[in-house]
């Protein structure tokens, strides 16, 4: 049933940000230290598991598959709802700094991207 | 008549938000496919669209007006990472597991990075005290370090606006360049995509931009990403504070 899929994808998601928060906890900030990773995770591996034993039939990982495809029109209304003004309410520091970190830490990611890659992929 | 139809849209702004980002989804792939002829992505306009409308709003974007609170919901944290966590059906574990030590490093140099660039930009537009610097070199980590790191050291008010300000332009920025400057930095595989999330580190700006470069790209840097704020709120008023302290020479 499709209900299956979603509620695995909850129990997934709950999981991973219990576990985010108790971390946070364990090292003294009041917040959620990567819990969308471990719900990740949790996910996939327990995907793989259920698929093993046959579990994961057409419908379930329809309910699945729905959300990860609602994952692009949400990010368009999480667009439509920041908070734009505040970042030319900062002036040209805010702007300036902003842009800079941006730009500088897109430019380490092909330096950094060598550590651990395969050789096969790059001959 | 008109007063009654708006009110119904108010009253279901969760299911108007639907009708409402569907129809700026159809116009944005209309426009890339018959305007643009496939220069930009339908995703990236899309996207983008949803920025410039947020510039209509104020501190919600355009979920200031009653008739798009709706947006606020369906763009929500809530709603944003169970449609990440769900993503993950399609990521490669491999891929991840060869790529997690360039992910780590990724999020220690990225934390680094901001930290330090942000408070020499703040330094030399004439910011002198560590804890303004430091304030406003955490909001260039993400804009949750920035106010978390300015309230555990206790910074102005003032400071604490340009910090979270900071952090706001890295977000649209992360959302704008990655799919105009990927090709350029090898932005195309699930291992650079683990590094970039754990770089950037805002999640998202990461989400959005990789959304707008390569949707199957974007489990892996979300994976990163995640870790980011917390570590930055962990680091940037303790370790990341003194080590500003030694440097001035206090």
């Amino acid at each position: 049933m499709t209900i299956y899929g979603v509620a695995l994808l909850a129990f997934c998601f709950l999981a991973g940000k219990v576990t985010g928060t108790l971390l946070g906890a364990a090292i003294g900030i009041n917040g959620d230290v990567g819990g969308v990773g471990f719900a990740m995770l949790l996910l996939i591996f327990l995907n793989a598991w259920l698929k093993r034993r046959g579990w994961m039939d057409g419908p379930t990982t329809g309910g699945l598959l729905f959300w990860s495809s609602m994952y692009i029109p949400i990010i368009v209304a999480m667009a439509a709802v920041q908070n734009a003004t505040a970042a030319l309410s900062g002036g040209w520091l805010a702007l300036i700094a902003g842009v800079a970190v941006t730009v500088a830490a897109l430019l380490l990611v092909p330096l950094l991207s060598r550590i651990g890659r395969p050789q096969s992929t790059r001959p | 008549m008109s007063e009654l139809i708006t009110d119904v849209l108010v009253r279901n702004g969760l299911v108007f938000a639907f009708l409402f980002v569907g129809l700026i989804m159809l116009f944005s792939f209309w426009v890339a496919r018959r305007v643009l002829r496939g220069l930009i992505p339908g995703v990236a306009l899309a996207i983008l669209l949803g920025l410039g409308l947020a510039f209509l709003g104020g501190e919600r974007g355009i979920a200031e007006y009653p008739l798009f609170a709706g947006m606020a919901l369906l763009g929500g944290a809530m709603l944003r990472d169970f449609a990440v966590v769900a993503t993950a059906m399609g990521a490669d574990l491999d891929q991840i597991r060869h790529a997690g030590p360039a992910g780590a490093v990724a999020l220690l140099v990225g934390i680094l990075l901001s930290f330090l660039l942000g408070t020499l930009i703040a330094w030399s537009m004439g910011y002198t005290d560590p804890v303004s610097l430091a304030t406003i070199g955490a909001g260039a980590c993400t804009y949750i370090v920035g106010p978390v790191t300015g309230t555990a050291l206790g910074a102005t008010s003032e400071v604490m606006a340009i910090s979270i300000a900071t952090g706001v332009v890295k977000t649209i920025a992360t959302t704008v360049l990655t799919p105009l400057i990927a090709r350029r930095v090898g932005l195309d595989n699930p291992h650079s995509a683990l590094v970039f999330g754990g770089l950037l580190g805002t999640t998202s700006g990461v989400a959005a931009g990789l959304a707008a470069t390569d949707p199957k790209l974007v489990p892996y840097g979300a994976l990163t990403a995640t870790f980011y704020t917390g570590l930055g709120c962990l680091l940037c008023p303790s370790v990341l504070y003194l080590l500003l302290l030694a440097l001035a020479g206090g």
